[in-house]
């Protein structure tokens, strides 16, 4: 994700200092990982730098100074391309998932014995392993969505986490289902 | 950071318990020693390849088939050892079902189709038809209270179906595929309308579904594979390691 495109989208609301932006940041996308202080005022230092924000002042409140950021217009602009562009739909999806599988098949096929207890890697259990804990995961996931008073940016970033897990599991669906036909052809020859 | 109820404990009691069914159609071997437990209150998603077996147990459960071999227990009674008559009352008082074909009486609307339950148990016309009226509300189709089944969409009629299954406030829902006409939101819609019921009235649910986000209402998850069921768990070494690493 880029911060840079998300931090100048959070200051097209009006100024705002870093601690801000932080907290909001992580309150828009509640399925990222939190956004770290020093990675915010590194961004903003950058986006001044490029002309897209502009130091707007300080703020105390009471308590310590603050430095407050605005956005300038080069940054509506630079923000404008950003939305309006088509994200390229990744070229080659791969994980971690997908590795250990192709790789228990192949060792399998190799006959040989591995594991400290000489168990071969079963394909098909760790599937099935595998599964369980994606579905646990959207469990958790539909409850938050589904908890009342959830919040539109909860419910839309809980979806889009389901929805790519649901993709994880159909492949893993179809998987196991090809191994199954695998193992029979095997056993049949 | 879940926010779902609290999952009934293993220790918690079985409503339905299945042990070793078998059932066969001619020389298909639709279930091939299925076991399972279904406890008090707990919604329980079924997933599985098409044809793997979901349906035969479905009707196995709920008393509509009897199993070649093996045990239903309901309650702490042997389906295949009660009388016709007895079985029958208890579908009627104690079991909602929700089919995955055709379902609805294709001459009545679909505010009947809901009310015929209740005017089966003796209810009166009236409030059998009030009550029906706030069952569709609930899954989203008054409006489509007059239409006959033939009148409504494939969704529709699943909500009408469900609608009809909780209306007389079954102990335990039996539901094949109940979202396998809907798109995503119509789904969540009545899938959130099954969870808030199932929860307020601590109705059990056991739901067929072939879709994760689905399954994902439910408290857990069982697999039929060939008309064996397994759970995720059963595969202890890969769950450990997935705990470890996340
Ligand atoms: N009434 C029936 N007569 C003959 N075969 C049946 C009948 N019901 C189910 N089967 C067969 O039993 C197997 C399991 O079917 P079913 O329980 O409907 O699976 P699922 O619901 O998982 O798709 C299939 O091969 C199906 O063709
Ligand atoms: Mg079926």
């Amino acid at each position: 994700m880029s911060t840079r495109h998300v931090l100048l989208g959070l200051l097209a609301a009006g100024p705002c200092h870093g601690y801000d932006l932080k907290r909001q940041y992580d309150a828009r996308f509640p399925q990222a990982r939190p956004l770290a202080y020093g990675q915010v005022y590194t961004t903003l230092q950058r986006l001044v730098r490029d002309g897209l924000a502009a130091v707007d002042g300080t703020d105390s409140d009471g308590g310590p100074e603050r430095t407050l950021y605005r956005s300038t217009d080069e940054g509506s602009r630079e923000l404008a391309l950003w939305t309006d562009q088509i994200t390229a739909p990744a070229p080659f999806v791969t994980n971690e998932i997908f590795a250990k599988v192709v790789v228990s098949i192949l060792v399998a096929a190799a006959g040989a014995p591995t594991g400290p207890d000489g168990r071969k890697p079963d394909a098909a259990a760790h599937l099935r392993a595998q599964r369980a804990a994606h579905m646990e995961r959207m469990r958790e996931l539909t409850a938050l969505k589904t908890a009342p008073g959830a919040d539109l940016s909860t419910v839309l970033s809980a979806d889009y986490a389901l929805a790519h897990l649901d993709a994880d599991v159909r492949w893993m669906t179809t998987t196991t289902a090809r191994i199954d036909t695998l193992t029979a052809e095997v056993n049949a020859a | 950071m879940s926010t779902r109820e609290p999952r009934p404990s293993p220790e918690s009691s079985a409503l339905i318990s299945a042990h070793g069914l078998r059932k066969s159609y001619g020389r298909t071997e639709a279930l091939r020693g299925a076991s399972l437990e279904l406890r008090e209150g707990e919604i329980l998603a079924v997933a599985g390849a098409s044809g793997s077996g979901k349906s035969t147990l479905l009707h196995c459960l709920s008393g509509i088939v009897r199993p070649d071999e093996g045990v239903v227990t309901y309650g702490g009674e042997q389906l295949g050892l009660l009388p016709e008559g007895r079985l029958g009352e208890l579908r009627r008082s104690d079991f909602g079902v929700v089919f995955q074909f055709g379902q609805l009486i294709p001459e009545l609307t679909a505010l009947d189709n809901v009310a015929m339950p209740l005017l089966l148990a003796g209810m009166r016309r009236g409030p059998a038809q009030q009550q029906a009226g706030e069952w569709l509300e609930r899954f989203g189709v008054r409006g489509q209270a007059e239409l006959r089944p033939g009148e409504m969409s494939g969704g529709q009629s699943q909500r009408v179906a469900l609608a009809r299954a909780l209306v007389t406030g079954p102990r335990v829902v039996f539901a094949d595929e109940p979202t396998g006409a809907l798109d995503t939101l119509a789904g969540e819609q009545v899938m959130t309308a099954l969870v808030h019921t199932a929860r307020e009235s601590a109705t059990a649910v056991l739901l067929i579904t072939h879709d994760a986000q689905v399954a994902a209402y439910a408290d857990r998850e069982v697999v039929m594979s060939d008309g064996v069921l397994r759970s995720g768990s059963d595969d202890v070494v890969g769950q450990e390691a997935a705990r470890r690493e996340g």
